[in-house]
């Protein structure tokens, strides 16, 4: 099989022996059709004969019980060739998800969602295409060529010799045409980007046209790229349109080589009527496997194509997984974390986001980090439960290196409250429950209760049990924030990470939500990242970062007497407070 | 959004007579090539069906009658038909799908258009992916339809117009017993397509699940993964994606069935023409020629028959697609203009807001009773906390949105009265996110502009001092710009958007200073460019620098949409107001770096 495509051999594999059968059913199918002609050819010379209408009856009957052997067997094909396919394109995207879902979180940030999703539907869809109708056809057509020219001879070989002289020259024609058609497809596809990616831009960009009044230039801009895509397409066409005039003419010539030599024939009592007809009636056949070629040819194109993208993502490497020194006895964990030099940056072209980094969190500490956007605290706390690894350095959890805890074990322990909240389109008790196989009402009130949101929730039109999402109703930032963050202490984790989760809480409830979790978090690690001084000031331990370095540290008010970063931040969130109490 | 969610999982009807009668018109301006297109289609779709015919008498009164020299005559007359077949086939191809891609042309063009004309509270609201698929894919979805659906509707009718004179005038009694079976074809094509349309809409539904699941968790594949639900999430995935696979396979078996019966359908033809025909010949009613033509329209006569009844899809899928595309042409959310325009000239530049009162969604206030005087030539700068209305109060004056109560006043006369592309040619501004566009450094200070020269280009670029960086570039002012200028600096793009904003010299400017931060040597080139943008004009400044409001003539202090402080710098820090604390909040902090 032609390049990427031989990938697919294993999922053939699979289904070997009904493909096998489908190929037989093919046969089969293909021998029922082509004596059809042949009884045709038997009836006609019958009637030229002037006999009773016996046989002529006879002769029908056969025609419709061919046609009906080969129809059963029609049917068996699609049963099988196309459920194969349709098997295959299941165990495609099936095998596709299970690597997707190992894939480190770089991938995802290097991947636009909608370019993982165009592998996954038109991609896998383009591939079953090769699968199921290209391979049905392409045995088809093929098998059925074969024999019809096999018949064709032994019915006259010179008469089959003259019909069957243009079909190489239509072949020819056909091979050149599609080569030609590729490329200026491509360069159609290349102008349709164009005019997607203009129209992109000036919708994205539209204040900066509408503020220097900059639309008619754009019109014209735009109709000059859409008259060019325009242009391009009629350039294909002007080919593409000789296809069907091509495959006509060609075809038509045979059959009118065989009237007229035919006919030469049956002048001079060589040959019957009956094999003119019969002649007709399989040229006809043939058209059909010409035309297919065509068409054969563009979706294995397709398939290799979108097969190559494919087989791209399944050699993108896990990065983070179990290695082999993993110490699989270990599922039990105290929660004392260790940051020893610990250096990262996200690619090696990129400025370091970590600089040497050494902390210590004893097990049942609160700390929190503190300082501005982009300094490494999402970085620094996403190196504990391994979405990504350090570059430099290492991470001790119970003082043995991240690297060598089995991963399920490193994540069930640790509830990690992200800074973008993410909830899944289902109901609010599974999203909360989603991290545990426990999923009983008492859980769900309990850490409800701890982030607030259980008020909430009886407003809700069928409380826990209400759809979130597109489908459902939409929650508001903070209940999005509440929402995650019971989510995370449904799992009972040893260490709590909570990135920023209060942003979009406001202040009174997120008091009475830090009331409530330093109950939960009592013997338990607790991480906490924020900007706000009122979130951070009970916390065990304060590190301030800035620009990947921990820069200050100690408690809120050894920081506050210090009088640097931290201290200034303070002040100005007390001048802040003090704005917005001004009316 | 739910409602317009629902816009991409409009299905539509096969047809739908007003959309229809819609689209229609966009065929008008073509009636001349529909109207040939129509006629070459008779005459292609007769050749076609004249070949049997042909053949017929070949058979008859040549071959049997052993008439070589006739025979001949006949081939020729065969070979010129098909050769006039395959050019008029060929011209016929060509000619409607240019009509397809001119309407579609006329249309995308159209569409784009309009877009241009949308308000801003259009953009706010739909998410640019949604207008860019209106202007291109839909718009594609249409080309299949004008160029190959309407036409080949025309053609397989004819064709079996055509078929039908044929045989009738050959022999109208085994005519009918040949189209006998014709009922059961018709009944069975529309079973079939019901049962298709059924088990589709099915595959469809379960085509959107899987989608959307692997949508969804793909976004969220940080949180499967941090709670370890790699194993269940594959569970869910596979029922999924098997739900998806059986209500394919249940598909497949219909096509399974309906194709090898319309098959035997023909063979029973085939079979009832030998039958009853066989017995005519006999008798010799019909001639041998006849049967074998009528063998042969047989073939020829199920292939439109099956065209048509795959046309459905084409047009279903056109339908859907020109139902979203009107939509989006029916919506009239445009900024309002005024029916006879005052004519701007001699702009001085003198804005008045008095007692103005706006909001993005009635009822949200986000400014409220603002009044304040710019005289010409003066330098205001607005200061506030994030929300207090700075950006409101841009995005009024250039007339992106209009104000609820109140009047904003150009040289005495209400903005509302100036035609609003008009006011914006004497207003420039400088957004806080530059927006560069794919072309080059050049275009991106012209702007397409034809009225800004090459000269004027560089000598805005250096004023603004961009000249030293763009002419170290490889290509100089004729550089790509790619990507939204990825490869330029946060200064540098700046900078360019400044020499836009020069180039145009405008009366009125403009700027709405950007946060991030700078090194200090592109924050002194920045100021400098700031300073002599400022030059000579009235202007507008959202600041953020502590250089811009040391050197303003007025600053103007927001708060929670309300106008509180007015005065120069000195004066509102004497007052230790709001100012006093915004300034040591966002200000002080420059002055530290200043002095250090």
């Amino acid at each position: 099989m032609i390049g990427s495509l031989s990938n697919l051999n294993k999922y053939f594999a699979r289904y070997k022996s009904r493909l096998i059968l489908g190929i037989t059913f093919i046969l089969l199918s293909n021998i029922g059709q082509v004596y059809i002609p042949l009884f045709l050819k038997e009836s006609i010379d019958t009637l030229q004969k002037n006999i009773s209408t016996g046989i002529i009856q006879k002769y029908v009957l056969l025609i419709v019980a061919a046609s009906l052997f080969s129809g059963i067997f029609r049917f068996m094909i699609r049963q099988t060739i196309i459920v194969i396919s349709r098997e295959v394109e299941y165990d495609l995207r099936q095998d596709f998800w299970a690597h997707i879902q190992r894939l480190p979180l770089r991938f995802f940030q290097n991947n636009s969602t909608g370019n993982i999703m165009a592998h996954a539907t038109n991609d896998i869809s383009n591939v079953r295409m090769f699968v199921g109708p290209a391979v049905m056809y392409s045995i088809d057509t093929g098998t059925k060529f074969l024999i019809i020219i096999v018949i064709m001879f032994s019915l006259n070989s010179s008469l089959s010799l003259y019909a069957l002289l243009p079909l190489p020259l239509l072949s020819f024609l056909v091979y050149k045409v599609i080569k030609k058609v590729h490329i200026k497809y491509t360069r159609i596809q290349e102008k349709f980007s164009d005019l997607t990616t203009s129209a992109q831009e000036n919708f994205a960009g539209i204040r900066v046209i509408k503020s220097y009044v900059c639309e008619d230039y754009e019109i014209k801009k735009f109709s000059k790229e859409s008259d060019e895509y325009l242009k391009r397409n009629m350039d294909l066409v002007k080919l593409q349109a000789l296809f069907q005039p091509i495959f006509y003419l060609i075809a038509g010539i045979s059959g009118i080589i065989v009237i007229w030599k035919g006919g030469k024939m049956v002048i001079d009592g060589e040959l019957s009527i009956g094999v003119i007809t019969a002649f007709i009636a399989y040229l006809a056949m043939l058209i059909w496997p010409m035309i297919a070629f065509g068409w054969v040819a563009n979706i294995v194109q397709q398939a290799e194509s979108s097969m190559k993208r494919l087989m791209k993502i399944f050699i993108e490497p896990y990065d983070i997984s179990d290695n082999e020194e993993a110490n699989n006895t270990l599922f039990e964990i105290k929660g004392e974390i260790e940051f020893k030099n610990v250096s990262f940056r996200y690619r090696d072209d990129l400025p370091w986001v970590l600089k040497e980094i050494n902390l210590k969190i004893a097990q049942g500490e609160t700390v929190a980090f503190i300082g501005n956007t982009g300094v490494g605290k999402t970085t620094l706390i996403n190196l504990i439960p391994r979405l990504y690894d350090t570059v430099d350095g290492e991470v001790l959890l119970d003082g043995q290196n991240v690297k060598e805890i089995l991963l399920n074990t490193l994540r069930k322990n640790i509830g990690l409250v992200p800074q973008e909240t993410f909830l899944f389109s289902d109901t609010l008790a599974n999203n909360i429950v989603y991290g545990t196989d426990n999923d009983g009402q008492e859980l769900i009130d309990k850490v409800s209760d701890i982030v607030q949101l259980t008020k909430d929730v009886e407003q809700f039109p069928h409380g826990f049990e209400t759809i979130l999402g597109e489908r459902g109703i939409t929650l508001s930032g903070g209940q999005k924030q509440r929402a995650t963050l019971a989510r995370a202490l449904a799992i009972d984790p040893k260490i709590l990470i909570l990135d920023d989760s209060f942003s979009s809480v406001d202040t009174h409830t997120e008091e009475e939500i830090l009331k409530q979790l330093k109950n939960f978090m009592k013997n338990r690690t607790s991480i906490i990242i924020s900007h706000r001084i009122s979130t951070v000031k009970d916390a065990d331990k304060i590190f301030v970062l800035d620009k990947g370095a921990i820069v200050e540290e100690g408690t809120h008010d050894e920081l506050v007497e210090k009088g640097e970063i931290y201290a200034d931040l303070h002040l100005k969130q007390l001048l802040e407070e003090e704005l917005k109490e001004i009316n | 959004m739910s409602t317009e969610l629902s816009d991409d999982e409009i299905l539509g009807k096969a047809y739908d007579t007003k959309l229809m009668r819609r689209l229609l018109q966009y065929v008008k301006p073509y009636k001349k090539i529909v109207v040939i297109a129509i006629l070459l289609n008779i005459l292609v779709a007769a050749l076609g069906p004249l070949r049997p015919y042909l053949i017929k008498i070949a058979i008859d009164d040549h071959i049997v009658l052993k008439d070589y020299d006739g025979l001949l005559l006949i081939i020729a007359v065969l070979f010129g038909a098909l050769l006039i077949q395959a050019i008029v086939q060929y011209l016929l191809t060509y000619f409607t799908v240019l009509m397809g891609q001119k309407i579609i042309f006329d249309l995308r063009v159209e569409l784009f258009s309009h877009v241009q004309k949308l308000a801003l509270k259009y953009f706010d609201r739909t998410p640019v992916g949604r207008t860019v698929t209106r202007v291109t894919n839909d718009v594609e979805s249409l080309n299949e339809m004008f160029s190959s659906g309407i036409v080949a509707v025309f053609s397989d009718v004819f064709v079996i117009i055509w078929i039908f004179i044929f045989m009738f005038s050959m022999s109208w009694d085994l005519s009918l017993v040949a189209f006998s079976v014709m009922p059961i074809l018709f009944y069975a094509t529309f079973l079939f397509r019901k049962k298709v349309r059924e088990t589709f809409r099915d595959v469809r539904f379960h085509l959107a699940r899987l989608n959307s699941y692997m949508q969804e968790h793909v976004t969220g594949m940080n949180v499967v993964q941090i709670f370890t639900r790699e194993k269940q999430e594959l569970k869910k995935f596979s029922e999924i994606n098997n739900d998806h696979k059986i209500a394919n396979i249940k598909s497949i078996f219909f096509y399974a069935v309906f194709y090898p019966f319309v098959e035997l359908l023909s063979a029973v033809t085939i079979g009832l023409i030998i039958w009853y025909g066989g017995g005519e010949v006999i008798q010799q009613q019909i001639s041998i020629g006849v049967l074998v033509a009528f063998l042969q329209y047989t073939e020829m006569f199920w292939r439109p028959v099956r065209d048509l009844s795959e046309k459905y899809n084409i047009l279903q899928t056109a339908m859907a697609s020109s139902e979203r595309i009107f939509k989006l042409l029916d919506n009239k959310t445009f900024v309002k203009e005024p029916d006879n325009p005052v004519q701007l000239t001699n702009v001085r530049g003198e804005i008045e807001f008095k007692n103005v009162w706006f909001a993005y969604n009635s009822g949200e206030e986000v400014l409220k009773n603002v009044s304040f005087s710019i005289k010409p030539g003066e330098r205001v700068a607005i200061v506030g906390a994030t929300g207090a209305g700075k950006t409101s109060i841009i995005n009024i004056l250039t007339r992106f949105y209009d104000i609820a109560k109140g009047s904003i006043t150009l040289d005495g006369t209400d903005i509302r009265c100036f035609d609003k592309r008009a006011l914006r040619k004497y207003i420039s501004i400088v957004l806080q996110d530059v927006y560069l566009f794919s072309g080059t450094i050049k275009s991106n200070i012209s702007l397409g502009s034809d009225k800004i020269t090459e000269e004027q280009i560089i000598e805005a670029a250096k004023t603004v001092g961009a000249h030293k960086f763009i002419s170290q570039l490889p290509n100089g002012y004729d550089e790509e710009v790619k990507e939204k200028g990825a490869t330029l600096s946060v200064g540098q793009k700046q900078l360019i958007s400044f020499a836009r904003a020069l180039a145009y010299n405008p009366q009125i400017l403009i700027l709405d200073e950007a946060t991030s931060s700078v090194d200090t040597e592109t924050e002194q080139l920045i100021q400098n460019a700031i300073e002599k943008l400022l030059i000579g004009r009235t202007s507008i400044v959202v600041a953020h620098r502590l250089s811009t409001i040391q050197n303003a003539d007025k600053i103007i202090v927001m708060h929670k949409g309300e106008l509180k402080e007015e005065g120069t710098h000195q004066e509102l820090l004497t007052k230790r107001g709001i100012y006093y604390k915004l300034y040591q909040l966002q200000y002080k902090d420059q002055e530290l770096i200043k002095t250090s």
